[in-house]
This record gives structure tokens, C-alpha cells and sequence, in this order.
């Protein structure tokens, strides 16, 4: 069997890569892992999706339903709790290997889109020391048993981490009937949208610690308490500042990494500030006929923008040319900009750039360059890095189309 | 007095000024974020979301949400009225649960499409 196109993930990002390419007239296989449609967006069933993209305030359901009921109306062949196990280069494209209720399946296709969304840090990832007891959670793991499963992870929660997925955690168990000791985060500043810290935590008196981590959990089946520590500039424990709080349920919302393990297979170069493919503007990796989008690319806080580069790579996948790539670089205070790479054959009249700050600022210039001369100026009265940041810059007009740089500079 | 618009995920800062009576609003956006000032200092709303339960396959709960915003004071009623309901059948998405919360003319409306056919 062959496709035009295989997409691995069947979340926003997938869904919207899926329905793009197949509209371009594409054949399009849609691998999906778990039963149903919509990856994470399924359980997210706080609202606030779809804002950039619908002008409504949709529930993570909701947007999905309605990117699951387009696809209906396409071409496109899903093929659901089925996982993608090994990809590899063929004469005329990529072959797949997957398993599926079928057994294992082989398919061939021209291009791959890889959407395979992002994956929690666990306990592990952050070292906590202590007891190997119950009760110790992802915050997506809580989540889908609230949510999908209907079961409470525990009846008094500490949640660590103070990103979005941790203070709508921490408002959720509050109103599902649990007690929420506190959030807290080792930065000193909170990392998730000021509205959330507002409508999650301020409305429910649910307390926030800064600077502080746990840094130990005790228990012997299930868990009964954890050590807090306050933590330096370097986030570092101090010793002498322990503190005991009792709890049977830790929540950890500590972090979201690419997955890429399809792209590791293939080879596909990585860039180590995103965790995610080195890309062009069309979603392209260094690897002709590989594209990356969603989460799998960086991490985003928005999932129109998910769709969006969703679809970028869709419609990019279907009319490939010969590429002829060039690097951006990066100066000043960026924790990154996606795209690495801008393809001078490939579109270049309005690029979409994402890019987010290394650290929190205050009145800044960003400005994209090629050679010496500036293609796009902004002013930002404030950045900060957990609000990433969209630009559409015009390179048509640029004289050289070369030593790209995007620079963030005080104004 | 500062405030921060939960409206949308822009979360303008806004700074809300009382004079004679008037509340007068700064650093929002736009519009949304004047009317939401003036609904917090006088009668703050939110939007819910939650779950009910089912006995259908497949899903041991839907969500829902309010198809509008209900006073803040009554998020815990809410939450308890979620607890009393099951739903037996599968519904479509958008599908109207309770009609009229506490008066507010705000329906309680489920998010999910219980539709798909279950593996």
C-alpha cells in the first residue's frame, strides 16, 4: 500500500495536517495511537482553545470535534490505536511499520508529517529523592483520570509546577471535591498565563510558593507526605529549609518535551532549544519529505498555533520543490526561534516566525535581518518566556537572501 | 486598583480606576476587557467547565460546560448539580443538559461527541 502522505498523530496538529494535505489532493494515512481522535485535546476540558483561530472561547473537545468532523469530510485514511514502531528510507520515499488490531502493517508513502505532540517530565526526569509509593502523578496523568476516566487521583493534592497545566490541574481538583495545599515552583516567578494564575488559583485561594520544589515524598503503599525545600537562584535546594506538608497525592506539572523518537530513527537533526526538528518555514525537516509540526516541533502554549503549523506542514508536503536553505541565527536574549531555516525557494513573502525570551523583559525591539538590512521591526512592552510570541515577516523585498538573523535587542 | 483579563489568553493588565461612581478602565486591548473590569467589581462571573458522569461505553464521563457566565458564588452549586446528573444514552456534542442555571437563562451543555462508535 502506498500514500502521498503518512501523518503520525491524530491531535490538533495531526488532524489539521491530515485535512490540509488532503484537500491539496493528496492521499493521506492517519496514524493514530490511542481510540479516538484528538490526542491531548480530549481530556483538556477546560475552555479558553480556539480563541486566535474561531474568535470563541471552545472547550479542548470542542476544538477537536470540529477539526474530527472536517476530516470526515476528506479522503483521508485514519488508522486508530495503531503504533508507528519503525521508519525507514525507501527508493521513492519513507516506509512505515506499524502495529494495529490487524497485527503489523507495512505502508509506503512520499512524505511523512510527524505530529506526535510532546511528553511530560516525570518524577524521574526531575530526580525527586524518596519512597517508591501511589500517588505521585503527571499532571496529564491526573488529568486523564479526572477527566476520561472519571477517578480521583487523591483527596489532598500538592501540585508542583506553575505552568498552565499545573494551576488548571490545581482548579480542577479543587472543584472535583479534592484540597489543594498549594502549587509550587522552583523559579521565582510563575510560569503559566497571568489569567490562569487569576481564574485557577486567585478565585479558588488555592496558595502559590515560589522559589520552592520538593525535594523528597515519603510514603509506604500510598503517599503521606512531602518535603519542600526552598530553592536558590540557581534553583538549587537549601539546606535548613525543609518542610514537611502532608498530602496523598503529588501532581507534577514540571515540563513537556517534543517527542521525537520517529525523528531520532531517521535521523533527523534535532535542535537542542526546542527539543524539537531543526525545520524551514514550510514545517520541513534537514530530511527531504520529513516535516514536523505541533508540539513535536516546540512546545506551544496556544493550540491555534498547533493547527496552524499543522497545516503549513499539510499543505507543504504535497508540493515539494528543490530547497536551497539558510540559516537563521539568533542574537540576544531568545530562548529560541522556530524556523531554523528559511528555504529561499520556497515561499518567502510572509513567513511565520514563533519565538519566545530567555528570560522576562521589558520594553524590547525584535528585528529580522538578512544580510545587513532589516526586513521586520517590533516593539514589546513586555515578553515573557512562557508567552511565546508570532511574527509574519516579508523577505521578497531583501536584497540578499542570506545571513538571516533575528535579533531582540533593548529599545 | 490593578487587574488582570481572564478574557482571553492575552491577560491584559489593567489598571481600574473608581471616580463619582464611574469605574474607568486602562491597558486593555480591547472592549472585552472593560466590560469584564466593570463585571468584576460589581457582579463576577465565570465560565465552568466540568464533568458528568455516564453509564454509556466508552466514556465513564462527558464534559460540559456553561454555555455562558454564571456568578462566581455559584461554581460550587454547580459543581454539586454535575454530581447529581448521569447520562444514559450517547448524545451528540452541544447537547443541552440542564436549561436555565440558577436563573441566569445559562445552559449547562455537554463538549464531548459520544457519537464515535467505541473500540
Amino acid at each position: 500500500m502506498r500514500y502521498d502522505v503518512a501523518v503520525i498523530g491524530g491531535g490538533p496538529a495531526g488532524l489539521a495536517a491530515a485535512i490540509r494535505a488532503s484537500e491539496q489532493g493528496a492521499s493521506v494515512l492517519l496514524i493514530e495511537r490511542e481510540a479516538k481522535l484528538g490526542g491531548i485535546l480530549k481530556q483538556c476540558i477546560h475552555d479558553g482553545f480556539g480563541v486566535v483561530r474561531f474568535g470563541e472561547k471552545l472547550s479542548g473537545p470542542e476544538y477537536a470535534d470540529r477539526f474530527v468532523k472536517k476530516l470526515r469530510q476528506t479522503n483521508v485514511q485514519v488508522s486508530l490505536l495503531s503504533f508507528v514502531t519503525r521508519t525507514e528510507k525507501c527508493d521513492d520515499g519513507y516506509k512505515l511499520t506499524y502495529v494495529c488490531k490487524e497485527g503489523l502493517k507495512q505502508v509506503e508513502c512520499g512524505g511523512i508529517v510527524l505530529a506526535t505532540g510532546c511528553r511530560e517530565r516525570t518524577r524521574n526526569g526531575i530526580g525527586i529523592h524518596g519512597d517508591r509509593c501511589a500517588g505521585v502523578y503527571t499532571a496529564g496523568a491526573a488529568q486523564n483520570l479526572v477527566n476520561i476516566l472519571g477517578v480521583m487521583p487523591g483527596k489532598k493534592v500538592v501540585v508542583l509546577g506553575s505552568g498552565d497545566i499545573g494551576l488548571i490541574m490545581a482548579r480542577r481538583l479543587t472543584l472535583e471535591g479534592a484540597k489543594v495545599v498549594g502549587v509550587y515552583e522552583a523559579k521565582p516567578v510563575a510560569s503559566g498565563l497571568t489569567r490562569n494564575i487569576h481564574q485557577c488559583l486567585n478565585d479558588f485561594d488555592i496558595p502559590l510558593h515560589l522559589s520552592s520544589t520538593v525535594t523528597r515524598v515519603f510514603g509506604t503503599t500510598r503517599l503521606e507526605k512531602v518535603e519542600i525545600s526552598k530553592v536558590d537562584e540557581r534553583m538549587r535546594p537549601i539546606v535548613g529549609t525543609e518542610q514537611i506538608v502532608e498530602c496523598d497525592c503529588l501532581v507534577l506539572a514540571v515540563g513537556l518535551i517534543p517527542e521525537n523518537e520517529l525523528a531520532r530513527d531517521l535521523q533527523v537533526p534535532l535542535d537542542p532549544k526546542t527539543k524539537g526538528a531543526i525545520v524551514d518555514q514550510n514545517c520541513q525537516t534537514l530530511a527531504e519529505g520529513i516535516f514536523a509540526c505541533g508540539n513535536a516541533l516546540h512546545v506551544n502554549d496556544l493550540v491555534d498555533y498547533v493547527s496552524e503549523s499543522g497545516e503549513t506542514a499539510g499543505s507543504a508536503v504535497v508540493r515539494r520543490g528543490k530547497r536551497k536553505l539558510r540559516p537563521v541565527s539568533t542574537e540576544g536574549k531568545l530562548l529560541y526561534v522556530v524556523p531554523q531555516r528559511i528555504d529561499v525557494n520556497g515561499g518567502i513573502d510572509k513567513v511565520v516566525m514563533y519565538f519566545r525570551a530567555s528570560e522576562e523583559l521589558t520594553n524590547q525591539r525584535l528585528v529580522v535581518t538578512a544580510g545587513d538590512e532589516t526586513v521586520f521591526s517590533k516593539v514589546y512592552a513586555k515578553l515573557l518566556p512562557p508567552e511565546m510570541e508570532r511574527i509574519v515577516v516579508n523577505f521578497d523585498t531583501a536584497h540578499t537572501l542570506d545571513d538571516f538573523t533575528v535579533r531582540l535587542e533593548d529599545k | 486598583m490593578e487587574m488582570v483579563c481572564i478574557v482571553c489568553p492575552n491577560g491584559c493588565r489593567l489598571t481600574v480606576t473608581r471616580q463619582d461612581g464611574q469605574i474607568a478602565v486602562s491597558g486593555n486591548k480591547c472592549k472585552r476587557g472593560e466590560s469584564f473590569a466593570v463585571g468584576e467589581l460589581t457582579h463576577p462571573t465565570r465560565s465552568v467547565t466540568g464533568s458528568v458522569r455516564s453509564t454509556v461505553k466508552g466514556y465513564p464521563v462527558v464534559s460540559v460546560k456553561t454555555d455562558g457566565e454564571i456568578p462566581k458564588d455559584k461554581i460550587f452549586d454547580l459543581m454539586s448539580l454535575c454530581r447529581d446528573l448521569t447520562i444514559t444514552q450517547p448524545l451528540p456534542i452541544g447537547t443541552v443538559l440542564v436549561d436555565d442555571l440558577f436563573g441566569t437563562g445559562v445552559r449547562l451543555v455537554t463538549t464531548r461527541d459520544m457519537e464515535e462508535a467505541n473500540e
